[in-house]
């Protein structure tokens, strides 16, 4: 991908002085919306969008019209933009390249000023780069792919209230990927037997167990029984183990007054962490980070709706720009997908998200569906959380694929195991320790994996069982978000 | 009880020779390594007894097998963990820890409740060993 070549029409064609304001309507890419010879300064946001145009549309005056109303612009010249530095406040379209393989889409990179944005506000962004334009008629589809963040913007966020290495430390947890279960069935159990496949799992040899979703406080069970019953397993089995537990108590709620005193609650049972959705909404998710930091606790975000907007290419926002301003918003873990596991997945695809989540500098790697280098500038790191359809068998892949600062979570791999609860969570226990010592000795995990795990069983009966059971289950469908550019591809920008 | 704290408490003991290869493992990543001892394993004591200094600058695990097998000859009787601390940037602590010396018994746990109002609950954890004072646990 190179910066001339497939680029389109690099002529500008901003009409300039008096005749920009005369009244009536004009093409976007007349209206300075489209400025190819725009070089993008250290402090823009540069947001890149998949664009699709209604047949006929020149994919130039498309995404001007998106640079246009996602800034300034409305449908007709407005004399008023003359009281204001209307230059510096309209969104630059500088560069549009046909998207490989997709002969009606368009990449569009669109260029906004630092001044259009409020500081620390992950709901202006949104409703500045998302917020009229994916219903513009003109267009047939819009995905918002990848955003740069500069420096000054993301220094005016707080970023996770605890961030990875402090969780660690204070889990006193190192050196291998964390393990938690949802509990099962999501919604039905009573608080007292809801604590009991707590204690089990957590007495099993996981260090979380996970409110689901939609576990709020239904007429089967009162968030306080939850929350009691949980807190009591979870402190029995930290005196059976000697070791850190915690189960992640969904505080998500109608209000966020509701949510405090879910929060407060659970503070006040000495739980380590609480858990939101993410339909509570990003202002609400922003409140939750700053709660976390004033209260010790660490915040576990359920990716739940993402689905609806992220999956198909072609249009919405992908989820590596969630996973960008969820970092920024301030959360701690973050479900980003386990490529082997029943949720869509594409490897490439989801090492993109992790890196997001987990590196100081992200380099940008097309392969990978990364568009922009990302300098984090040391906001603290985000915790991805691998879940969905995963077991002990996939030990040495979930190891390979994902490193070891995430946590793995085996709902049914745990809670579903023949001889129970307990056994569940030792047969992943012993994979998961086995194969980090494996690689850590040096062998080759990928290949040598199924054999690590066999030799392991020979010690510990409940993975001998978990092998036995799962060893065929696989989830193999093709996935719907791909990167578009192959490993291959030469990244010149 | 087995006291599950740190990174392979759920295999079988590490012989010399596993232990020697994980050492190796974070010489290999520029880690210094540590060894500590306690014979408090509450799960929040974080700050167990240091055998000296981190080693920072070795290249050979024999250096590290060589201490353990003096920190065992002293407090062999109790919980010894070996740990890997990697000072880049952005991360600047542990990069592994995990147990190398238990006691020959472990007592386990007490879980203290105190009842609050409106079904509260306070909740201790008390090793059982830690009733006794330090240096006269697990003998």
């Amino acid at each position: 991908m190179s910066k001339d070549g497939a680029t389109l029409d690099a002529k500008p064609s901003t009409v300039r002085g008096k005749d920009r304001y005369k009244s009536g309507v004009m093409e976007y890419k007349k209206m300075g919306y489209w400025e190819p010879e725009y070089e993008p300064k250290d402090t823009d946001i540069i947001a890149l969008f998949r664009v699709t145009p209604q047949d006929g549309v020149d994919p130039i005056e498309a995404s001007a019209a998106v640079a246009g109303e996602s800034s300034t612009a409305t449908w007709t010249v407005v004399w008023t933009d003359r009281l204001t530095a209307c230059e510096k406040y309209r969104g630059k379209c500088y560069r549009v390249e046909p998207v490989p393989n997709a002969p009606s889409s368009y990449f569009a990179w669109i260029a906004y000023d630092l001044d259009l944005f409020e500081p620390g506000s992950i709901s202006n962004l949104a409703a500045s780069i998302i917020g009229n334009v994916f219903g513009f008629k003109p267009l047939k589809a819009l995905r918002l792919e990848d955003m740069r963040l500069p420096v000054a913007y993301v220094k005016t966020f707080d970023g996770p209230a605890t961030g990875i290495v402090v969780e660690r430390e204070r889990l006193d947890k190192f050196g291998r990927p964390l393990l938690g279960a949802t509990v099962k069935p999501k919604l039905g159990l009573s608080g007292r037997n809801y604590g009991r496949v707590v204690y089990e799992a957590l007495k099993g040899g996981l260090d979380f167990t996970k409110d689901d979703e939609n576990i709020n406080s239904q007429p089967f069970m009162h968030w306080r029984d939850r929350y009691l019953y949980s807190m009591e397993a979870v402190n029995r089995a930290q005196a059976e183990t000697g070791e850190v537990k915690g189960s992640y108590l969904n505080v998500t709620a109608a209000t966020m007054e509701d949510m405090y005193e879910r929060a407060e609650f659970a503070s006040e049972l000495g739980s380590v962490i609480v858990m939101i959705d993410l339909v509570i909404g990003y202002t609400a998710i922003q409140s939750m980070s700053q709660w976390a930091r004033r209260n010790n606790m660490i915040l576990h975000l359920h990716r739940a709706g993402h689905g609806t907007y992220t999956r198909q290419k072609i249009h919405g926002v992908s989820f590596r720009v969630i996973a960008k301003w969820m970092r920024l918003a301030g959360v701690d873990h973050i479900h980003a997908g386990t490529v082997v596991g029943k949720l869509e997945g594409d490897p490439r695809t989801i090492r993109g998200y992790y890196d997001i989540c987990r590196e100081d500098l992200v380099p940008q790697k097309l392969e990978n569906g990364i568009f922009f280098e990302q300098q984090w500038a040391s906001l603290r790191k985000l915790m991805p959380v691998a879940s969905g359809g995963i077991h002990a068998g996939q030990m040495h892949q979930l190891l390979d694929l994902l490193g070891e600062d995430t946590v793995l979570q085996f709902g049914g791999g745990t809670i579903g195991h023949p001889t129970g609860i307990v056994a569940g969570a030792t047969a992943n226990r012993v994979a998961l320790e086995a194969m980090v010592l494996a690689r850590n000795e040096g062998r080759d995990i990928a290949r040598e994996g199924p054999a690590i795990l066999e030799a392991a069983a020979k010690h510990c009966l409940p993975l001998r069982q978990a092998l036995e059971i799962w060893k065929d289950v696989t989830f193999d469908y093709a996935s719907t978000d791909t990167p578009d550019f192959v490993p291959t591809a030469t990244a010149s920008v | 009880m087995r006291l599950t704290q740190g990174c392979f408490s759920f295999l079988p003991d590490l012989t010399d020779e596993q232990i020697r290869a994980q050492a190796q493992y974070c010489i290999d990543n520029r880690w210094a390594v540590n060894i500590e001892f306690t014979d408090d394993p509450h799960p929040r004591n974080t700050y167990w007894e240091m055998w000296g200094l981190p080693m920072f600058d070795i290249k050979d695990a024999a250096a590290v097998m060589m201490e353990l097998q003096e920190c065992r000859k002293a407090y062999g009787d109790r919980y010894i963990r070996l740990s890997g601390f990697d000072s880049t940037h952005g991360w600047e602590s542990l990069k592994i820890s995990f147990i190398v010396n238990r006691p020959a018994e472990e007592p386990g746990f007490r879980l203290v409740r105190q009842e609050g109002r409106g079904r509260n609950m306070r909740y201790t954890t008390q090793a059982y060993v830690t009733d006794r004072p330090e240096g006269q646990r697990y003998r």
